[in-house]
């Protein structure tokens, strides 16, 4: 027998754990179904963009560190090439080299973050992402020895980096190199095919290319759909152009290929790191610009494919020290345009997941 | 790669297609009457030739005696990008048509950008403020935003 039910509006968050941060969602249910959803930003605005207009360029990156504050080394490569095409430097070889292993390291480092919490998320508590965070740590270990910090790094500069890698580093990358694809195979034999994953996450959230494209949504959740566009092989920047690599498609679009996306990606990235440290010769790591950058009036708008989608900045100057207008667009944020579309018709249960299959950042989101 | 495609090149395209939208262009950016933004945006995003079908960012900044609203496009199926600037004038309530129904990528950066710099789109469904709560006073972005004293 049908039991008649009322539609019933519930406050998800701010501090719910699934939701990463502190992010509302208005949800009304009928039942267990979810009706309408209405995501409520802003616990975490900080005005990155108004703040950034009373410090100097140098200083901005410390900003972007605090963007998506688990891939701070992709917003600095955004940040810093951004600055770069206004004004118009030519970074050495070397740099671009240390900058792109720095920037798949974190992309590693992101994915690993972005399926530890997904398990967490279905109910696997904690111990898929101790695993994750496992190896997580040895990079953060790298990315110590590369500048001193492990999540807030300041690594890049227009023009370059700030200090080279130490002698130590390329073994412990060799090292890392070599051992991770041994602990992807291990997520995956304890993750891809289990039962309890497939049915969860299996056609669930289902998203169609020309959606996602119509909403300017990008990254793994774009590529799960089977729509190839990285920006890493469509525009290629830095020394991309030079290292041999494929992007993974999913199929169906749903939050499994997600799942499945990022997994390959890591794989991918580890091929990228590989080339690099082997391409990668002697020579100088900074151009030479001074310590107060005063770029010549215009705009530029630099990007970059960060672990999440496509990162941009949106750099205006007036010629003075500090940049007269700063505008971030953030994949986390804008990925959240399709919410409603993904949500609605599931069950509480699967808007869990879904969140977790979004990879969403709140520093990003709300900047 | 992805080809810029100037404005200069972009804006012979509009002239020919729709008459009176072009406001003037440079070797990148295109210029655009703001009552033509609407149209202009169906447009480069229908044409077979440029299918802007990636609307990647709107950001708006604030001239003083301007506001300046940049589209920044791609089209994923031919491999360029185009910029799109339109110029509004007026500090009180500028206002210019919401491109949510050309590309839904559209709807929060446009409450955003509502939000924070004071420039209400016209057509859009839920033109409210998405980072600050309902009741906060000015538009914190605009360059004459005076904070409370501390």
């Amino acid at each position: 027998m049908a039991i008649r039910t009322e539609p019933v509006t519930v406050n998800l968050g701010p501090q719910h754990p699934s939701t990463h941060g502190v992010f509302r969602l208005r949800v009304t249910f009928d039942g267990e179904v979810i009706l309408d959803v209405e995501p409520i930003f802003g616990y975490l605005h900080r005005g990155s963009e108004k703040l950034a207009e009373e410090r100097t360029y140098i200083q901005v990156i410390t900003l972007t560190d605090r963007l998506d504050y688990v891939s701070s080394m992709l917003n600095n490569q955004a940040y810093v090439m951004a600055c770069e095409k206004l004004m118009e430097l030519v970074v050495p070889e070397r740099a671009m080299y240390l900058r792109v292993i720095a920037a798949e390291l974190q992309r590693i480092a992101s994915h690993l973050m972005a399926t530890g919490f997904l398990i967490n998320d279905l109910g696997a508590f904690v111990t898929p992402l101790m695993y994750c965070f496992r190896e997580r740590e040895r990079i953060l270990d790298l990315f110590e020895m590369l500048c001193g910090a492990r999540i807030t790094l300041s690594y890049m500069r227009p023009g370059g980096v700030f200090q080279d890698a130490p002698e130590e580093f390329w073994p412990a990358l060799a090292r890392f190199v070599n051992e991770m694809p041994h602990y992807i195979d291990e997520y995956e034999q304890l993750l891809t095919g289990n039962e309890i994953l497939v049915a969860r996450t299996r056609g669930v959230a289902v998203i169609t290319p020309e959606q996602a494209l119509n909403a300017s949504v990008t990254g793994p959740i774009l590529r799960s759909t089977g729509y190839s566009w990285d920006l890493r092989k469509d525009d290629p920047y830095e020394v991309y152009d030079r290292c041999d690599f494929d992007i993974p498609l999913g199929e169906h679009g749903d939050n499994y290929d997600r799942y499945l996306v990022r997994i390959e990606e890591m794989r991918q990235s580890l091929r990228i790191i590989q080339q690099c440290a082997e391409q990668i010769m002697p020579g100088p790591i900074k151009a030479d610009v001074s310590a107060l950058l005063r770029p010549p009036p215009g705009d530029a708008y630099g990007r970059i494919e960060a672990s999440k989608g496509e990162l941009g900045f949106y750099l205006v100057s007036d010629g003075g020290i500090t940049p007269y207008r700063f505008k971030i667009r953030s994949p986390s944020f804008i990925n959240l345009t399709l919410l409603r579309e993904m949500l609605i018709g599931w069950k509480l249960a699967d808007m869990i997941v879904t969140l977790g299959g979004i990879d969403l950042n709140m520093g990003e989101v709300d900047r | 790669m992805i080809r810029l495609m100037p404005g200069e090149e972009l804006g012979h395209h509009l002239q020919t297609a729709i008459s009176e939208a072009v406001d003037g262009w440079d070797g990148i950016d295109l210029w655009v009457r703001p009552d033509a933004v609407l149209d202009t945006c169906r447009y480069v995003r229908e044409a077979p030739d440029l299918q802007f079908n990636l609307l990647n960012a709107i950001s708006a900044v604030d001239y003083v005696d301007h506001f300046e609203l940049v589209y920044h496009l791609t089209s994923t199926v031919h491999h360029h990008s185009a910029v799109l600037k339109v110029r509004l004038f007026g500090r009180e309530e500028p206002s210019v048509a919401s491109v949510i129904d050309v590309w839904q990528g559209a709807d929060f950066q446009e409450r955003e950008i509502w939000d924070l710099m004071g420039i209400n789109f016209t057509g859009h469904h839920n033109m409210k403020r998405i980072m600050l709560w309902e009741g906060f006073e000015g538009h914190p972005l605009r360059r004459d935003y005076l904070e409370a004293p501390r």
